[in-house]
């Protein structure tokens, strides 16, 4: 009953539409230190954030492309041929009256006014370039809680920014980390003081809204001491010809005592190139967890990390990727243990459609010195159809004595007895496939907020409808 | 109308002929048990009437209520009112009973309707308590490291949700103890009724002691060999299926 795909045309509902583009200021095409200036001239950068810009751009030119294990599809981005900054000139909003309308009808296709009217303590979402749309719940405020674009962040709050700014993700830790420090706007900037417990998740949604343009969006995430936060992040794109480029930084820095939980469902269409550095850094006894999903896009490459700095800190990373007919999704985790008693888990589901194909890419590091370090790594994979693919390459480095280590892998396929079972209870080929693989998922699932999990139901059915014949 | 007609029915499966001209009508309300000695093609014709792609029919027809079902999708059949209770049904993991059948039972709902939660449930709960079910059943993943007898018990808690015309039950009474197979007797009996055909496949006559058939049907080589009454299920008890395979030459079978 698994049939084979040659001609796989996913339908999307969500993320397949646009709107005409009004944009002020457009850097243009290719990227020179013109470009540079053009941008910083336009944010009004500081000296200093004009510099880190032009020195990251140096490093990006002088880099090579990750290729000798990467994806040889990495040399299909012409950088010449991409748009590197564009901005409707919008400053922030905080009323939703404010937002202009036809931005507020994407991001009513997004669902963003439900999720508003719920229980959101703060929305950041970014439109194009820049952040269009922030709302900080009076709660979250009072708390002493700065949550702003990234771009608000280094102006109002450079004490807090520029400490941590660049010092997780250095420019230069890989080229497209580089790329992100020239060009980068938007994003958020939160800072959560000692002791704060921010109850409800604070989210940003982002998209792409001009052909040819690389979205760069930089997040920089400071939980002081003791401090607790859940940062949530959705991504769609609307459907172009041509591809684009999505490349962002995310730094986390969770002092002594701290946790934070940074939530993401991605459904990029499927033209993107989606090349994301994402890592935390956990003091003494922090914890910093990434929740990642990634649907969509050509290729994703993304790799959360966590280094964990001091005694007892732990990293985690849950991830759930879905690779549809000619997607590639080459995800993962790094896990760098650099202090005692360290711990951190690693838990990796991906799905494999048509001629999709999964890789997954784990690097586990415990230097010889440390002691009492674990970590726990889990990565199952699922094949729809019998030229689909998947791949795993855990990288685990554990010297010394007194530190444990366990993987396990597995490769299962959807039967076509599990399918015609479901099918003779009153499931199309498509519900029983979209209810399989939502069974599959189904524990990882369960760690994401509410109305995340029925959007992630709902983003699995949309794929599978496309993958019967 | 109200019947499933198998009119000469013939099945291969990579070019072995294994059902060879099978005719058989089940009226709604009546409880049809075919036996026969293994390898006889019992579990190939329920699969073929559910439509399982692996088998191709080469020539007969099917009606259900007057349509021929051998044209239509397997979700198609089991929409339009066939079930068939699997011998070896598949474990789904990750997906709960309850979360299953609401799948199922959303697929009978008119298309732009939405199967309303707590009706759901308080007709998931009736059936459960009709068929002596703990709750807690209905939250485990479906068949997941589910018992024989457990697995037995799913079948008939989804026939019972999803109140199909004609039912097939595949060697329902396969690997159950007593006390199982009193449970799944108790289930089919309580869902016994004018509105429900039923065709029981099984080897053993034990499970007759508990699911009283109205005609009972000996299949042997692809083919129905000998009908009768409930009486017919003891003397094959007594003979043994040898005595009908001897007689299978013979024509003008009683």
């Amino acid at each position: 009953m698994v049939k084979q795909n040659t001609t796989l045309d996913i339908e999307r509902n969500l993320g397949n539409f646009a709107y005409p583009e009004t944009h002020t200021h457009d850097a243009g095409i290719g990227l020179t230190e013109k470009t540079i200036h053009y941008i910083s001239d336009v944010k009004q950068d500081p000296d200093w954030v004009r510099e880190f810009r032009l020195n990251a751009l140096r490093t990006f030119l002088s880099k090579p492309m990750p290729t000798h294990w990467a994806s040889k599809d990495l040399e299909a981005i012409v950088f010449d041929k991409i748009r590197y900054y564009l901005s409707g000139g919008i400053q922030a909003k905080r009323n939703w009256e404010d937002v202009p309308e036809d931005v507020k009808r994407t991001f009513e296709r997004l669902g963003i006014p439900e999720q508003e009217r719920k229980f959101l303590a703060g929305v950041e979402a970014q439109f194009d370039s820049e952040a269009v749309y922030s709302n900080i719940k009076k709660a979250v405020g009072e708390q002493g809680v700065i949550f702003v674009g990234s771009a608000e962040g280094l102006k109002n709050h450079p004490e807090i920014f520029r400490k941590w700014f660049g010092k997780v993700i250095p420019t230069g830790d890989n080229k497209f980390s580089a790329l992100n420090s020239a060009v980068f706007s938007g994003g958020s900037f939160i800072y959560v003081p000692p002791g704060v417990k921010v109850k409800h998740p604070l989210q940003a949604y982002f998209r792409i809204n001009a052909e040819n343009f690389g979205q760069f969006e930089r997040t920089l995430i400071i939980a002081d001491e003791g401090a607790e936060l859940t940062y949530m992040e959705g991504c769609t794109a609307p459907k172009f010809n041509t591809a684009t480029l999505h490349s962002a930084v995310v730094e986390l820095i969770a002092l002594k005592g701290a946790k934070i939980q940074y939530i993401t469902v991605q459904n990029w269409s499927n033209n993107v190139f989606n090349l994301v550095t994402k890592r935390g850094l956990a003091h003494e006894n922090a914890e910093v967890k990434w929740i990642d999903c990634n649907i969509g896009s050509r290729l994703t490459m993304k790799y959360p990390g966590v280094v964990m700095k001091g005694r007892k800190a732990r990293g985690e990373v849950i991830s759930i990727a879905l690779a549809g007919d000619g997607q590639h999704q080459d995800t993962g985790a790094k896990m760098v243990h650099a202090a005692d008693e360290t711990t951190s888990n690693i838990i990796s589901k991906s799905i494999s459609i048509g001629t999709g194909r999964a890789t997954y890419r784990g690097l586990v590091h415990v230097p010889k010195h440390l002691k009492n370090c674990k970590n726990n790594t889990e990565c199952d994979a699922l094949l729809i159809n019998a030229n689909s693919r998947t791949d795993t390459y855990p990288a685990i480095t554990v010297r010394g004595t007194g530190n444990a280590v366990q993987h396990e892998a597995s490769v299962s396929q959807v039967s076509a007895e599990q399918i015609f079972y479901m099918q003779q209870r009153g499931l199309t080929e498509a519900q029983a496939m979209s209810l399989s693989v939502n069974g599959f998922v189904n524990d990882l699932v369960r760690q994401f907020p509410m109305e995340y999990s029925v959007e992630l139901k709902r983003l699995i059915e949309l794929e599978m409808e496309g993958s019967v014949g | 109308m109200d019947q499933l007609v198998i009119e000469d029915l013939h099945v291969s499966i990579a070019e072995q002929e294994i059902i060879r001209g099978l005719s058989l009508t089940v009226r709604k309300g009546e409880v049809h048990a075919i036996m026969g000695p293994n390898g006889s093609g019992k579990s190939t014709f329920a699969k073929v009437l559910a439509g399982h792609p692996d088998y191709i029919v080469t020539a007969g027809s099917v009606l259900m209520d007057g349509e021929n079902v051998l044209d239509l999708q397997p979700d198609e059949r089991a929409r339009k009112g066939l079930f068939l209770a699997f011998q070896y049904p598949s474990e789904i993991p990750g997906v709960t009973i309850a979360n299953f059948l609401r799948a199922a039972v959303q697929a009978r709902v008119p298309e732009g309707e939405e199967l309303e939660a707590t009706e759901y449930y308080a007709t998931l709960y009736k059936k459960m308590d009709l068929l002596d079910m703990d709750r807690s059943f209905t939250a485990r993943s479906v068949n997941e490291g589910f018992s024989g007898g457990e697995k037995k018990r799913n079948e008939i808690l989804q026939l019972a949700m999803l109140e199909p015309k004609y039912a097939v039950l595949d060697e329902t009474d396969s690997g159950l103890d007593i006390d199982a197979l009193k449970v799944v007797a108790h289930g089919v009996n309580s869902l016994r009724g004018p509105n429900l055909g039923v065709l029981l496949i099984t080897h053993y006559q034990r499970l007759l002691n508990y699911i009283v058939p109205d005609h009972v049907h000996v299949m042997v080589r692809g083919r129905i060999e000998l009908s009768g009454g409930k009486d017919l299920a003891l003397q094959l008890e007594e003979k043994g299926y040898d005595w009908v395979k001897e007689d299978a030459n013979e024509p003008a079978l009683a």
